[in-house]
């Protein structure tokens, strides 16, 4: 069997059932071989970044292993920011790039790239094939690799002749990996420390990240706060772990969190982080971060342990296990007074806006969005203002419905993802919420919704500026507003209709509901203009490196 | 914190890339490491690395994990408060212009230095030992003069516990 042949097969196994790419010359047989493939679909994308940011976006809202395709050289290393940004996520994708002949190889070919080499640092593994025979045990290894303990990407480079060449065929049973043995299991004698440390602690806060949402622990971490009565905190990444709604929740914490989980953080005398990493966007100057608490650290990656901050009881594995042993072993809890306290800075300080005026506010466009969709959306967003008005005003209730690139905060990452997120779950809304800035970065990926008529829609919240950094202008740069003015000449609705989408604009509150009915009943991809105010902030807000208590805020409170 | 000295035995896939995977680790992870020295096992499909690096307890934790957590990394042997050989290789040249040659073959037999070749005006000396015996040579020989010298970085195995019966 022909390699491009094998490979697909292998993929077959896999259960891959789509993937995103782009053709070139040395993956040509490849894309010969997928022409006659009648199971695995092939989508194809306008820019080799879009298809890794919607494997990532498939890959993260389904819990499967995205999987996105690309030629050697310029095709590789557009895939590029796409693979780091799922690095920093933890995603399973699989990136498949063609590479030059084996013979060619370091004699810079044409369209040769190093690409194992330029992902090293931004991968959790990569491949360059070396024989036809060994693509099968490779792909296997690279699902296996991707999809459990701490996820991640995984690039397989193929070169061309690997991908003519002929062999028999077979799929191992089993990865061949004596050196990756991901523990899932937590040692015991942790859990019981962790269990006495929860047990004596006065002012517990739960603080979790994506990976209690990559492990399927919500219920077991909901089932912990309740019986322990802690409130928790998520990380940007933790949103959708636990429902918006739920009494126990006490919003995001860090720089753009809520000013009642900053506080409960830092008032704390114990804090439960599961499956989060303490990043700096989340602790502010580490040395007054919750300066009074006891920290246990349940974490799949050991390495995220005691990396940014010393731990009291660290627990390897996987938080779902964990966390269920520990609500199995823990005695009840009430904290009364904490969660009054808790419960008084909730009223006293919620996160709110002023929607006065006909002018169109980011927040208010935000909420219509839940309410219209009865939030049973899947919303990805960009990166800037918009996507911290999304982290804090669209009110998420389960896991994997809020996709946004977090650690390494790619603008151009919502809309693809989003694309991607919609190919997974065929019959649900999908929407990005958008800046001006941010959507024109993978613009091109309007092409590919139209052509395959993948129904997302798109809210750009359109204040005409590069907003989060205007806004870093305005509070640190005395109002110099260096180059982040961008209100060209983009005209979002010819945009939209120019590939072949729906356009639609409002540029007044009582337009906002109309227009978002509008996007809402048609059944193919919309752009929706909002011309929201300009010079919006995101409140409150700590400056980067300050402690958490050093909350920053707008006039409007 | 101050910083400590850790040595670590590291064993890889024999395959293409490691190093790089490896040399890239410490790189990209901002880790200082001193020396690396890498060859081939008791078993052909593994290569052994010895690694010396220097960081405070939070670097050199980190270290380690950061390597294990390396797919092509078999085991990591952390070997700094364990009962180990360690020896490294030296060859040295040395200045022996209008010096007492005596005098620096006496240092040489002293630290049991082998003579790997001379010139009228140079010996080439090849040292074996820890890293503290071969910096006290370099110390000595420093005030004759050392023209060009090369180290191995060290490599290290722990001791065999005794059976006591
Ligand atoms: C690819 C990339 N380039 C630059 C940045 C730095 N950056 C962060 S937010 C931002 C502005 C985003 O503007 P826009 O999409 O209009 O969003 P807004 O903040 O206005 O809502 C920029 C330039 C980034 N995060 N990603
Ligand atoms: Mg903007």
């Amino acid at each position: 069997m022909k390699g491009s042949k094998i490979l697909l097969e292998c993929l077959k196994k896999e259960g891959v059932e789509i993937i995103f790419g782009y053709p070139g010359g040395v993956v040509l047989p490849l894309f010969d071989e997928i022409y006659s493939e009648k199971q695995i679909k092939l989508v194809l994308v306008r820019h080799e970044q879009g298809a890794a940011h919607m494997a990532d976006g498939y890959a993260r809202s389904t819990g499967k292993v995205g999987v996105c395709l690309a030629t050697s050289g310029p095709g590789a290393t557009n895939l590029v920011t796409g693979i780091a940004t799922a690095y920093m996520d933890s995603v399973p994708i699989i990136a498949l790039t063609g590479q030059v002949l084996t013979s060619h190889i370091g004699n810079d070919a044409f369209q040769e790239a190093d690409i194992t080499g330029i992902t090293r640092p931004i991968v959790k593994h990569n491949y360059l094939v070396r024989k036809t025979k060994d693509i099968p045990q490779i792909i296997k290894n690279s699902f296996y690799i991707a999809s459990t303990g701490r996820p991640g990407p995984v690039v397989i480079d193929l070169p061309k002749d690997v991908l003519i060449g002929d062999v028999d065929f077979q799929y191992p049973d089993a990865p061949n990996l004596r050196g990756y043995k991901p523990n899932y299991e937590g040692n015991k004698l942790q859990i019981k420390k962790a269990v006495e440390l929860i047990e004596k602690a006065q002012r517990p806060v739960i603080y979790i990240g994506g990976g209690v949402i990559i492990s399927g622990a919500s219920a077991e971490v909901i089932a912990l706060a309740e019986k322990i009565n802690a409130p928790v905190t998520t990380t940007l990444m933790g949103i959708g772990s636990i429902p918006w709604n739920h009494p126990l929740y006490i919003g995001m914490l860090g720089m753009h969190g809520t000013k009642y989980a900053n506080y409960s953080v830092q008032e704390s005398d114990l804090l439960i982080a599961i499956g989060a990493r303490f990043d700096d966007r989340v602790t502010g100057d580490v040395k007054t971060f919750a300066p009074h608490a006891d920290i246990i650290h349940i974490d799949i990656d050991s390495a995220s342990i005691g990396k940014i901050i010393k731990v009291d009881v660290p627990i390897v594995g996987d938080a779902k296990r964990i966390v269920k042993e520990i609500v199995d072993l823990v005695k009840k809890k009430e904290h009364k007074e904490w969660l009054e306290k808790v419960n008084k800075w909730k009223q006293d300080f919620p996160l709110t806006y002023n929607n006065e005026g006909e002018v169109i506010k980011p927040q208010y466009v935000i909420e219509k969005i839940h309410e219209l969709t009865k939030g049973e959306a899947i919303i990805t967003t960009e990166v800037g203002q918009n996507q911290m008005w999304a982290a804090q005003f669209y009110k998420v209730s389960k896991p994997r419905t809020f996709i946004t690139s977090g650690g390494l905060g790619t603008m151009g990452y919502g809309f693809p993802a989003a694309i991607g997120a919609q190919a997974g779950n065929p019959g649900k809304i999908v929407f990005d919420i958008a800046g001006d800035g941010s959507i024109q970065m993978n613009i091109q990926e309007l092409a590919t919704a139209v052509k395959y008529n993948f129904p997302v829609k798109v809210a750009i919240l359109n204040n005409g500026y590069l907003g989060m950094v205007r806004q870093w202008q305005e509070l640190f740069f005395g109002k110099r507003y260096s180059h982040t003015y961008i209100e060209d000449s983009v005209d979002f609705v010819k945009l939209a209709e120019a590939y072949g989408a729906k356009g639609l604009r409002a540029t007044k509150k009582e337009e906002v509901v109309k227009v978002l009915d509008e996007a809402l009943s048609y059944n193919g991809p919309v752009l929706i203009d909002f011309r929201i105010s300009k010079e919006e902030n995101v409140w409150p807000m700590v400056p980067a490196g300050a402690s958490l208590n050093n909350m920053l805020e707008g006039e409007l409170a | 914190m101050s910083d400590k000295r850790k040595i670590i035995g590291v064993i890889v896939e024999n395959q293409p890339g490691v190093l790089a995977r490896i040399a890239g680790l410490f790189s990209s992870r901002n880790f200082n490491i001193e020396s690396l020295a890498v060859g081939e096992t008791e078993d052909p499909t593994t290569s052994r690395m010895t690694i010396v690096a220097r960081g405070d307890e939070i670097v050199l934790e980190q270290i380690e994990k950061q390597l294990n957590k390396l797919i092509d990394v078999i085991k990591v042997i952390d070997m700094t408060d364990e009962d180990y050989v360690e020896r490294e290789l030296a060859l040295i040249k040395i200045n022996t212009e209008g010096k007492d040659k005596t005098e620096i073959m006496h240092y040489i037999n002293i630290f049991k230095g082998k003579v790997m070749d001379t010139s009228h005006d140079t010996i080439m000396v090849e040292i074996t030992g820890n890293d503290e015996r071969i910096n006290s040579f370099l110390n000595i020989m420093k005030d004759f003069g050392i023209k060009e010298m090369v180290r191995t970085g060290p490599v290290a195995l722990i001791r065999e516990k005794k059976k006591r019966d």
